[in-house]
């Protein structure tokens, strides 16, 4: 498997930042368990974090007291809170990080009718505007032609969907745009299920910098 | 520090902790303190970003991050727990779904940029732009669209800077994403 579409450095460097959104963070999650080259660049953009705290010039005396607390502190148990591994088995559609959110593979789920025998599960994210949902696209059936309120990504776990001259598999994520209309097809081979991720509060990109711009002399 | 990171590992070897601890305390409270929470809560993830170091220094590869990395993602994350009350989504690496590199050994080999000295130079060739995007986003955890607002241009802008900011690094530090 080679995945030709990766997340972007945007998107990669903004998980690495912590500062993105839980459900585009799930999806991001998911592209790094299918895909090892951004595993190493999520590296890097760790690496620029730990660069970045190290140099912070600082003042503050150190905490003689949390040091004592903390050599002193009892040892949490190492497994609490950790999710249950699956066994390993090839036929997986669901990595980890989405398989704990959607508390089941993906023949377990509940699926429910999005209209056109397209079905979806909602996947419960925190952060307004942002939505996050798998989606399995019979195949050869196309999704009926839309545009976007605002960006929408999408990763493909199982089969593959044509889309804007070009073939998704699994681990490929596809972004489209709010100006961007499409009409994604799915493969041939089998149904297409994929993770959709969209962030409607982009949309107001314009309008609030240019309020700004005065005060800041551009 | 990475070396005393491994003898807290180790041996749990209480001097070399204490050696992180009088480095990097100070870095991370300031890291945290930019969010605006207030003291008492700042103190409070501070003391278990370190009480996490001190106990799961085990999980420290020095393979893959510098001491700096590792601090700073457990303090990345724990500001998203405390401050945003939300999950994190991450990889796990016991994942049997999880896609191993095809290449032999490429996991490893490929990892150039552990050393935290090879970065800072990178980071001083990039434009002070560039490098002003990346601060606002490592640093002060903000958003693109909150950057955009912030330094008054277009979230696309942001956007572009970070993605060129983050091709330089690459370029800089000789990544191998070509031969996968
Ligand atoms: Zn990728």
């Amino acid at each position: 498997m080679t995945i030709k579409h990766h997340v972007g450095d945007d998107l990669l460097l903004s998980y690495g930042a912590g500062t993105l959104d839980e459900a585009m963070s799930l999806l991001v999650a998911t592209h790094l368990a299918l895909c090892p080259t951004c595993r190493a660049d999520l590296e890097l953009a760790e690496a620029v974090g730990g660069v970045l705290i190290d140099r912070t010039p600082t003042d503050t005396a150190v905490d003689e007291a949390m040091l004592e607390a903390v050599l002193d502190g009892a040892c949490q148990d190492d497994n609490a809170g950790a999710p249950a591994l699956r066994a390993s088995n090839e036929a997986l559609v669901l990595p980890q990080p989405l398989y704990n959110y959607a508390g089941g593979d993906a023949d377990t789920l509940r699926w429910r009718s999005a209209g056109g025998g397209i079905r979806q599960v909602l996947l419960k994210t925190v952060g307004a505007g942002t939505t996050a949902r798998l989606l399995s696209i019979p195949a050869r059936k196309s999704v009926p032609r839309h545009g976007h309120r605002g960006v929408e990504a999408t990763l493909v776990l199982a089969g593959s969907f044509y889309d804007r001259d070009a073939w998704y598999r699994r681990g490929d994520v596809g972004i489209a745009s709010p100006e961007v209309v499409h009409r994604p097809v799915a493969g041939p081979e089998q149904d297409c299920i994929c993770l959709a991720v969209t962030d409607a509060r982009l949309e107001f990109r314009t309008p609030i910098p240019r309020l700004l711009q005065p005060f800041h002399g551009i | 520090m990475s070396l005393q990171l491994i003898a807290v590992a180790k041996d749990r070897d209480r001097e070399a902790f204490e050696i992180l601890f009088r480095h990097f305390s100070p870095r991370v409270r300031a890291y945290l303190v930019h969010r605006g929470s207030d003291t008492k809560n700042v103190d409070d993830i501070l003391q278990d970003v370190f009480a996490t170091v001190w106990q799961k220094a085990n999980l420290y590869d020095h393979q893959r991050a510098s001491a700096a990395a590792w601090i700073f993602t457990i303090a990345r994350n724990r500001r998203i727990d405390a401050l945003r009350n939300e999950r994190r989504p991450e990889f796990d690496p016991q994942d049997p779904a999880l896609q191993r590199n095809p290449v032999p050994g490429g996991e490893e080999t490929f990892i150039a940029w552990q050393h935290a000295k090879t970065v800072r130079i990178a980071l001083d060739v990039l434009s002070d732009e560039q490098r002003e995007v990346l601060r606002l986003s490592f640093y002060e955890g903000e958003s693109y669209s909150a950057i955009a607002v912030r330094l008054g241009i277009p979230l696309g802008t942001v956007k572009s800077r970070a993605r060129l900011a983050f091709a330089r690094l690459r370029t800089e530090l000789g990544s191998k994403r070509e031969d996968l």
